[in-house]
């Protein structure tokens, strides 16, 4: 009797926190929406958050216009890059963590948990240094090179999470088949771990694509310039066209926004499984 | 594959598995070693970098030259770095402070089975897919004084200089850095609470438990490691906070929010004294480190393992 009483008492706070918190997120993004259509005349007339009386799409084409779409190109390039490299070396690696019986691959996989912690902002400095020694300053592959290395160790962590669940008899049976190293990892070991291949790779995606400080300090030119660099030189060139600058907001989300849709799912559950395990 | 069901198959299985450091010994080390030297070039050595420079004196463009100790004196004397750490320090355990618990209500809300919560689910997961220039330019324009959220609503309060005031601008960063973070947070707790075994609750119920004993006597004790993983990640993601305040306040007004790693990259940077930058750069580490050791010492070695007990 008391059981079923609370089994159905509704969870108020959190209810009330669910509907406060929607609010809290959707106020800002419905702003850059609707403020992103406005004509820049109407922004100072206008209620901010209104919708506007004249829609228009001209603040896109002006952001159309000032080689956004090269900056995108740039990002597409740098992101796609990237996350293959990622993708490969980490799945080689944790195979070999999880397959390999020698007391080194333990120690292995401790360098890549410590490697976890270490935050990117603090080694930007050598980093730099590095880039500009190795003559890659201003080029993309100055951002794909570290935006690479600090993927790593996140993502030989969830990869080999995943991989252990694999049955070794699975492993020994190819083996017997007569199957090498490589065979294993390509036609058992991706197969089956390929939901946290996807994971990997959206979640990567979403970090190289949206990353500042690496071309802000790689990176100079024009020519070499990615999405979010670019958002912020628009701001400084646009700052009287507020429509323009959200509008750029607007399009540097949307391929993110696509993929989310698609891959939201393994998103989701690949962030809680790489960090809650 | 049909090997894999004869006899014959598992009697190998098993010597195999009997013989470490034989034909079983698995996979070369070999095939990590794209992954290593990735890492090793472009994450251990700027890591060690980072100490070597804090010792030596360099303007970014000619050779560095040793320096000694007199960096470290330089910095950690400096009122401009002092305030960043305080400022380090405040905006560290604010933001635990008002993510953690938003977070855990959320994640305990949305771990719910029902329908609107799955579709109130999607939509705040958005926040994590802009970038932080992007959210920050956003709320650039949505905090102006004139023509932003206090006109639009007709809330004079609203009205204030957020970016623009030294006293505003902190909690402002606080606000915009929970409006980024608290998704991804309370998406650990969802994971979390839905791992909890449903026959506790059940158990409770027929105790006769309310909903909010529930609360504190099975899923909060039962959430231990995902407060730990989830805090650490806060603090030390507190600790590193850049783009999102580089291009929402870049540091001001004044030195406002300048807090540590702004005042890496404006020290090294904007004034090209790569040196200090780097003195600051290893405290950084240092104090991710500590942060990240401490907190998972505090909580016990085998997480997975003590999760399961009792159950």
């Amino acid at each position: 009797m008391s059981a079923r009483t609370s089994r159905t008492t509704p969870n108020v706070l959190g209810g009330l926190a669910g509907w406060v918190w929607l609010a809290i997120i959707i106020v800002p993004i419905y702003y850059i929406l609707v403020t992103s259509l406005r004509p820049q005349a109407d922004y100072y007339s206008e209620n901010p958050l209104s919708l506007p009386t004249n829609p228009t799409l001209d603040a896109y084409g002006q952001v159309l216009a000032n080689d956004f779409l090269r900056y995108f190109g740039n990002s597409v390039v740098v992101t796609l890059v990237s996350v293959l490299v990622i993708l490969a070396v980490s799945l080689m690696a944790s195979y070999v963590v999880v397959r390999s019986r020698r007391r080194s691959t333990a120690r292995l996989f401790q360098v890549f948990l410590l490697g976890i912690a270490i935050p990117i902002q603090a080694t930007i400095i050598p980093v730099y240094y590095l880039i500009v020694q190795l003559g890659l300053y201003d080029t993309l592959w100055a951002i794909i090179l570290p935006s690479i290395a600090f993927a790593i160790p996140l993502s030989v962590l969830i990869l080999t999470n995943f991989l252990r669940d694999v049955p070794a008899e699975l492993f020994e049976s190819m083996r017997v088949d007569g199957a090498g190293e490589w065979r294993t990892l390509w036609s058992l070991a991706l197969p089956l771990t390929r939901p946290a291949v996807m994971t990997v790779g959206v979640y990567n995606a979403l970090q190289v694509w949206n990353g500042f400080l690496f071309p802000l300090v790689l990176t100079q030119s024009a020519e070499t310039r990615v999405l979010p660099l670019s958002l912020w030189s628009f701001q400084g060139e646009f700052s009287v066209n507020v429509p323009a600058v959200l509008a750029a907001v607007v399009l540097s989300v949307l391929p993110i926004l696509a993929a989310y849709i698609v891959g939201r799912r393994q998103l989701v559950s690949g962030l809680t499984a790489g960090f809650g395990k | 594959m049909s090997v894999a069901t004869s006899p014959a198959a598992l009697t190998q299985t098993r010597q195999g598995r009997g013989a470490p450091g034989s034909r079983a010994a698995g996979p070369s080390i070999w095939m990590a070693g794209p992954a290593l030297l990735l890492f090793g070039v472009f994450a251990v050595v700027p890591l060690l970098g980072v100490v070597v420079l804090s010792f030596m004196s360099w303007d970014g463009l000619g050779a560095p030259v040793w320096a000694g100790a007199e960096n470290w004196g330089r910095t950690l004397t400096d009122p401009v770095t002092q305030n960043a750490m305080r400022l380090t320090v405040v905006l560290s355990v604010a933001s635990w402070l008002f993510q953690a618990p938003v977070s855990l209500l959320l994640g305990v809300f949305m771990a719910g089975r029902q329908r609107y919560r799955a579709v109130l689910s999607v939509l705040y997961f958005l926040p994590l897919l802009f970038s932080a220039a992007a959210v920050a330019i956003a709320y650039r324009a949505l905090l102006d004084p004139n023509f932003g959220l206090g006109t639009a609503l007709g809330v004079s309060w609203l009205s204030q200089d957020w970016i623009g005031d030294p006293d505003l601008a902190l909690w402002v960063v606080l606000f915009v850095v929970s409006w980024s973070f608290v998704p991804f947070h309370s998406l650990l707790y969802q994971g979390g609470v839905r791992q909890i075994p449903k026959s506790m609750y059940e158990a409770a119920l027929l105790d006769g438990a309310g909903r909010a004993q529930q609360f504190f006597h099975i899923t909060l004790p039962q959430l231990k490691y995902t407060i730990v993983t989830s805090s650490t990640l806060m603090i030390v993601g507190s600790l590193t906070y850049f783009d999102l305040i580089f291009v929402l306040t870049g540091g001001g007004p004044g030195n406002a929010t300048r807090i540590l790693p702004l005042d890496m990259y404006l020290t090294g940077f904007r004034s090209y004294d790569m040196g200090k930058a780097s003195v600051i750069a290893v405290v950084l580490v240092a104090v991710g480190l500590a942060v990240s050791i401490g907190l998972n010492r505090f909580s016990g070695a085998n997480k997975m393992d003590s999760q399961m007990e009792g159950v």
